[in-house]
């Protein structure tokens, strides 16, 4: 009975890492759809954002090592602190105009190219990033605290200890990021579904040159495109952040959106949040029952094992399209 | 004037399929193998050997390797640093095993080794493709990184959990170990990378190298044209695997000395073998070296400039070198996605009109 319990436990916490997981997936999942990019760089978009969001809290000022460095001075902040409200406003602006940016500078001299070599090129583009958020922040370990409510939930654990006789420990933050990634999963299908920009997404998705010749701008889509995924990266950036402290292992973390994706399939917004969950329960289980035989630490390589044998068996993952080739 | 090949008329087959047809070319390749075995390993010392020659030797095997796997049968891995580890791991199982068989065997029993353990992670190629295989391989990397991690045998349960190689000598020649030298490390690195890469080049242009291409440029093609998808897929990953083994090998015994396999191996490695033959030109021996060249020598200079000269903090320093090869990824694919090798091979086309252009 003890063991069934610790499992359920196990399951719950589970489900809510894989949300947080589907989160980041959401990000490459919608760039990929629109563009046929897959776009390695996500990962660090969130650590750009998280970074971003924290040192504008702190009124830090930007490049602030490299003028140091450059010029003698002895600069770091302002010395203001901005509220948090105001400050993932000023960031969501941050990563629309970084869209931009990547829009105008990289995406429009690589139209037509191979899919492959966009995916290089989005590596590419996280070195890049990643280089530029500690250049432009300090690559020290920031905390972020945009007043989630955090640390163990007492009603649930007061509610499973008198069930079961033993108090589950759920995080509150868990908890409020499984209901953002809710709410923003269906703001995204709604404006997928009901806007006009939404549908000329969608039908840039389905073929781009269709979409042309009906007037719909691609570099338009393209940038909007990526302003989302800038602004879903920036979610799932305050969740780990708020989590695990804003450092490089975030964009690890986002790496496993990549074995997520292969499950759910690349194309599927429903794919993106079914594998995040079913890789989250599955690497938090296996660690529970097989990890303390091997050594532990399972959780590294269980999601691409996974993905790996599931893929043997269905390519196109869960949802995705069905891969269909012609000579 | 000089460089043209006017006059150079073929009267055999075998002049036909020479590796260099212009005489030019093949005076320089000669010139550069001179001076890399007669001259350097009596002139090298410590700094040259550790920062710039060594490294870039050894980087130039992976990339050869990874370039046959991405380059010729086009299929993208992301495992490299990983089969690296297994290429160090096999080599210190084997040298601190059987300490008296001589230790070049051992670093192509290791090579060998980890062609076995590239034809499983192969396997799965068959079924999966492009970006699929891509992250697929991310599970050979994490894998085995965290089994090199977690089992104790694989590094003779030593305390720090860390691989030391002891010393080994070729005739009489200390090649591993603390007390090798410079011009010793730099020789057997050199006659490892000249070795591979003429086989590299030979399996490439002969049956199994257009075999490999066939499969890269389309599949189903060549299946129907009678190349048998199992076999090329399977020796791409075998030959691939090899050479990276090697260089792993090579990494851990002759050049860290001791290493620590999330550290020495993690997926950083993969990324930088892959941008080396991105930047060197895919599907191609001789942008396999320049982009080792190219990715080794930048931080060096990067990092004389920015600390040296301009006196920069050393982690400022790494940052922008972090910026400056991203920024550099992306301009080489827009500009040149085929590489150094491609503007190299323009730049002969040029030389050959010298200087009459039309």
């Amino acid at each position: 009975m003890d063991q069934f319990v610790f499992a359920a436990e196990v399951v719950l916490n589970g489900l809510m890492t894989g949300v947080m997981y589907a989160l980041v997936a959401l990000g490459f999942v919608l760039i990929f759809k629109a563009s046929g990019v897959f776009n390695y760089a996500q990962g660090v978009l969130a650590l750009f954002a998280a970074m971003t969001l924290v040192s504008i809290q702190n009124g830090q000022v930007p490049f602030a090592h490299l003028i140091n460095a450059a010029l003698g001075t002895q600069i770091h902040h302002f010395g203001w602190t901005v509220p948090a409200a105001l400050a993932i406003a000023l960031t969501a602006l941050v990563m629309v105009g970084l869209a931009f940016l990547i829009e105008k500078l990289v995406l429009q001299h690589l139209v037509g190219q191979e899919p492959i070599i966009l995916f290089m090129a989005t590596i590419g583009l996280a070195y890049f990033l990643e280089g530029l958020g500690d250049v432009m922040w300090g690559a020290d370990i920031k905390t972020l605290d945009v007043g989630l409510p955090q640390g163990i939930s007492d009603g649930i654990e007061a509610a499973t200890a008198q069930w079961f006789g033993y108090g589950f420990f759920i995080d509150r933050l868990d908890l409020w990021a499984t209901l953002i990634a809710v709410l923003l999963v269906a703001a995204l299908v709604a404006f997928a579904q009901y806007t006009k920009q939404g549908r000329a997404m969608r039908a840039v998705a389905d073929d781009h040159q269709a979409a042309l010749s009906v007037g719909i701008s691609l570099r338009f889509i393209w940038v909007m495109v990526w302003s989302i995924a800038g602004f879903v990266a920036l979610v799932a950036g305050i969740m780990w952040g708020t989590k695990s402290g804003v450092q490089f292992s975030l964009s690890l973390i986002a790496l496993k959106a990549l074995p997520v994706l292969m499950l759910g399939g690349f194309t599927s917004i429903p794919g993106a949040i079914v594998g995040g969950l079913i890789i989250g329960v599955g690497e938090k289980l296996f660690e529970f029952t097989i990890g303390p035989m091997v050594g532990g630490a399972t959780e590294t390589w269980f999601a691409y094992v996974l993905a790996l044998i599931f893929l043997v068996f269905r390519p196109q993952g869960l949802f995705g399209e069905r891969i269909i080739e012609r000579v | 004037m000089i460089y043209r090949e006017a006059g150079d008329f073929k009267t055999s087959y075998r002049a036909d399929g020479q590796t260099f047809p212009i005489r030019l070319d093949r005076w320089g390749y000669y010139a550069v193998l001179a001076v890399a075995f007669g001259i350097i390993p009596f002139v090298i010392n410590d700094y040259w050997a550790n920062a710039v020659l060594v490294p870039f030797l050894i980087y130039a095997i992976a990339a050869l390797g990874l370039n046959i796997l991405t380059g010729y049968a086009g299929q993208v891995s992301l495992g490299t640093g990983g089969f690296m580890a297994v290429g160090a791991y096999a080599v210190y199982k084997l040298m601190t095993s059987f300490p008296d068989v001589s230790i070049l065997i051992h670093i192509l029993l290791a090579g060998g080794i980890t062609a076995g353990v590239g034809v499983l992670f192969g396997l799965p190629s068959l079924r999966i493709k492009g970006f699929y295989l891509a992250v697929a391989t991310l599970a050979a990397q994490f894998f085995l990184v965290w089994l090199f991690n977690k089992v104790p045998w694989f590094y003779n349960y030593s305390a720090s959990g860390q691989i030391t190689a002891p010393t080994r000598e070729v005739l009489g020649f200390a090649v591993t170990g603390p007390a090798t030298s410079a011009p010793a490390k730099y020789l057997v690195c050199l006659v490892l990378a000249f070795l591979l890469a003429w086989v590299a080049r030979n399996l490439t242009r002969g049956s199994i190298g257009r075999k490999w291409m066939a499969i890269r440029d389309m599949d189903i093609a060549a299946e129907i044209i009678g190349v048998d998808p199992l076999r090329a897929k399977l020796s791409a990953f075998a030959v691939s695997s090899f050479f990276i083994g090697i260089a792993g090998a090579l990494l851990f015994a002759v050049y860290l000395g001791a290493a620590e396999v999330g550290e020495a191996f993690g997926i950083n490695k993969s990324f930088l073998v892959l941008f080396m033959i991105i930047i060197g030109g895919l599907g191609s021996i001789f942008g396999s070296f320049a982009g080792a060249a190219f990715m080794v020598l930048l931080p060096v200079l990067l990092k004389n400039v920015l600390v040296g000269n301009l006196g920069w903090p050393t982690d400022l320093a790494a940052h922008i070198e972090l910026m400056i090869v991203g920024a550099l990824i992306v301009t080489f694919l827009i500009v040149e996605p085929h590489g150094l090798a491609r503007l190299w091979r323009l730049t002969k086309e040029k030389l050959r009109l010298w200087p009459f252009p039309h």
